[in-house]
């Protein structure tokens, strides 16, 4: 199983994640929104963010998640590229994400992208041998 | 080939039944050139949006449509009150991403032997790029006023003159703003940005008028050959980006209270007059403001640079439109008069001297219709013509259209490659990440005068002018 791909899209960046279970999956899918910005080895994870989410199910949550980073990116201008996601489910799916990463330095991280936002556009989950979930990003 | 019939020239339609669901057919503006470069995901997208309730007339996408999320890219929709819905997908993440025109009383030749300082002064002026933050440090009641007046309150704080309020689109601040629907973290992302230009395809570029189409309306634009025009392309930044991916996860829920059928989850929408459609019409308008207040401002930096190197040169705005945004409208359907809820996604309005909204300086004319090219393409000035509202809504494209994927244009071209292809055409740019020029790159674009000329056949707008750029400052 490849963690994630890119998939061929005009205007924006499209991809799919995968896991064998849905925090891999999820993990995965944080760290293919950030590929498509930045070089992973160039990153230094030296400082962490924690997140916790909530949201009714496990799509929606996802939305959340990956929406969270890009907010995070923009207000804390940091780059990221660890991520672990713990779930608990309790009426509503809660989330539990540690990101790792370090602040922007335009001197060592060179962008490709900037991600102004994570659509819903084709935005879905699947289970097969492994879940998957595809994402268009607006970039 | 695409399943789309011709109708006229220049007009294809996406037949009903093209997919199951559809209210109205399609209409897709291209020529026969063009129409081989759109994409079956457009098509599609057309198609869907052409299912949702209340729509008026025809799905329609303009002579630059490609793919989007939601609507396509060049996407237009108008939705009747009574039954009809309002959509973040048929306006865009970057709300009021829109183009702003300054015409200068001076002359290319005095200009370009200083090009490369003035970009350099213009890119030192003007923040942009990645992470980058204003000049300004805005209260979070300043952010407010912004966020409710836009441009006018731009110009209370001492950017820009009364003046420039006249010749942007709704004067420069949309009615109906609701600041309390923008959520802390929307504030955020804005309150740092607001007077920054932003990445990817928005630019400060230096123009200098090449080509007059027709003398009488260049002439009441201000126009002349040789000479210097500004040109800024830039939106609501990180403030409208999280207004839609906030308000998007509102509307997804309300698709299941309401019963709505939507065949693409970036189409979520509610019924006009539901809460939730009025909290995200409250919303939008805000950011829409908060991006004329930021045109305005780096309007002004822009002016207070050239006073610098050109001492008494006069910077005019001659109009400011915008791309990505939904409006309330008048028009007549059939004969009758009706308010419609008519979405431009990368879009622009393009009315015709009937129209009250035009401003009084060139309503025996029409508005001036602002189509930027790519970086190092040329611009066109058109001017809106009354018969784009009967096919159109009163609309025209927003830009040439991309062709080429992001990540097909990184593999073919380095950023380094297109700025030196860029510098042997005697274009200077200035960028904040060089790496991103590539994707970028002047070949990723259809042909801007093909898209031009097309609306311009089709009588939507009439060319006026054609702007080419000297030099240009990037995110």
């Amino acid at each position: 199983m490849k963690p994630f791909e890119y998939l061929e899209h005009t205007a924006d960046v499209k991809f799919r994640a995968y896991g064998h279970s849905p925090e891999e999956m999820l993990s995965n899918a944080a760290a293919a929104l950030f590929k498509s910005m930045v070089d992973p080895s160039a990153i230094q994870a030296n400082e962490t963010w924690k997140v916790k989410l909530e949201a009714p199910d496990l799509e929606q949550l996802a939305y959340n998640w990956l929406s969270e980073i890009v907010f995070l990116f923009e207000t804390e201008s940091a780059v990221f590229s660890t991520f672990t996601v713990r779930l608990q489910q309790d009426g509503s799916l809660r989330l539990e994400g540690e990101i790792g990463g370090e602040r922007i330095d335009l001197k060592r991280h060179a962008f490709e992208n900037e991600v102004k936002a994570v659509t819903l556009h084709e935005f879905q989950i699947k289970k097969n041998d492994v879940w998957c979930i595809q994402v268009v990003l607006d970039v | 080939m695409l399943n789309i019939n011709k109708i006229e020239e220049n007009i294809y339609e996406v037949p009903m039944g093209y997919r199951p669901g559809m209210r109205v057919p399609g209409r897709i503006f291209v020529s026969e050139k063009l129409r081989n470069m759109v994409e079956q995901g457009t098509v599609d997208q057309v198609a869907n949006v052409a299912t949702l309730p209340g729509i008026v007339k025809y799905s329609m996408a303009m002579p630059d449509a490609h793919l989007g999320y939601g609507f396509p890219i060049g996407g237009v929709a108008a939705f009747r009150e009574e039954d009809g819905i309002i959509s973040p997908g048929g306006v865009g993440f970057d709300i009021n991403c829109g183009v702003r025109l300054l015409r200068s009383n001076l002359d290319s030749k005095s200009v370009q032997p200083l090009m490369n300082t003035l970009i350099d002064a213009l890119f030192e002026a003007v923040p942009s790029g990645l992470g980058a933050t204003g000049r300004l440090h805005v209260s979070d009641q300043q952010l407010t006023e912004a966020f409710l007046s836009g441009a006018k309150w731009a110009v209370a704080e001492g950017y820009g003159v009364e003046a420039d309020l006249a010749h942007c689109e709704e004067d420069g601040h949309m009615r109906g703003a609701d600041p309390s629907q923008v959520s802390v973290k929307a504030r955020k992302r804005g309150r740092p940005q607001l007077g920054t230009l932003g990445s990817g395809n928005h630019f400060l570029e230096i123009q200098r008028v090449e080509e007059i189409f027709d003398d009488a309306i260049a002439r009441k634009f201000g126009l002349f050959k040789g000479q210097i025009t500004v040109m800024i392309h830039c939106g609501s930044r990180g403030a409208g980006h999280q207004i839609c991916t906030d308000h998007l996860v509102v509307l997804s829920q309300a698709v299941r209270k309401y019963h709505i059928d939507i065949p693409d989850k970036q189409l979520a929408c509610a019924p006009l007059g539901s809460p939730e459609a009025v909290h995200y019409f409250g919303a939008m308008v805000s950011a829409a403001n908060y991006a004329w207040a930021n045109r305005h401002i780096i309007a002004h930096w822009t002016r207070e640079v050239f006073e610098r190197y050109f001492p008494g040169s006069q910077l005019d705005l001659i109009y400011d439109v915008a791309h990505n945004v939904a409006k309330i409208e008048d028009h007549n359907i059939d004969g009758r008069r009706m308010k419609l809820h008519v979405h431009r996604k990368g879009a622009t309005r393009a009315f015709g001297p009937s129209r009250s909204e035009v401003p009084q300086a060139y309503r025996d004319v029409g508005q001036p219709v602002l189509i930027p090219g790519s970086m190092g393409t040329p611009s066109y000035v058109l001017c809106g013509n009354d018969r784009a509202l009967e096919l159109t809504f009163g609309s025209a494209c927003h830009g040439a259209g991309r062709v080429m994927s992001r990540s097909r244009a990184m593999k073919e071209f380095t950023g380094r490659d297109v700025k030196a292809a860029l510098n042997k055409e005697g274009i200077v740019v200035k960028a904040t990440s060089p790496s991103m020029l590539a994707e970028e790159a002047p070949q990723v674009y259809k042909p801007s005068d093909e898209v031009v000329d097309v609306v311009h056949n089709l009588g939507i707008a009439t060319k006026v002018a054609k702007l080419v750029p000297l030099g240009v400052s990037k995110g």
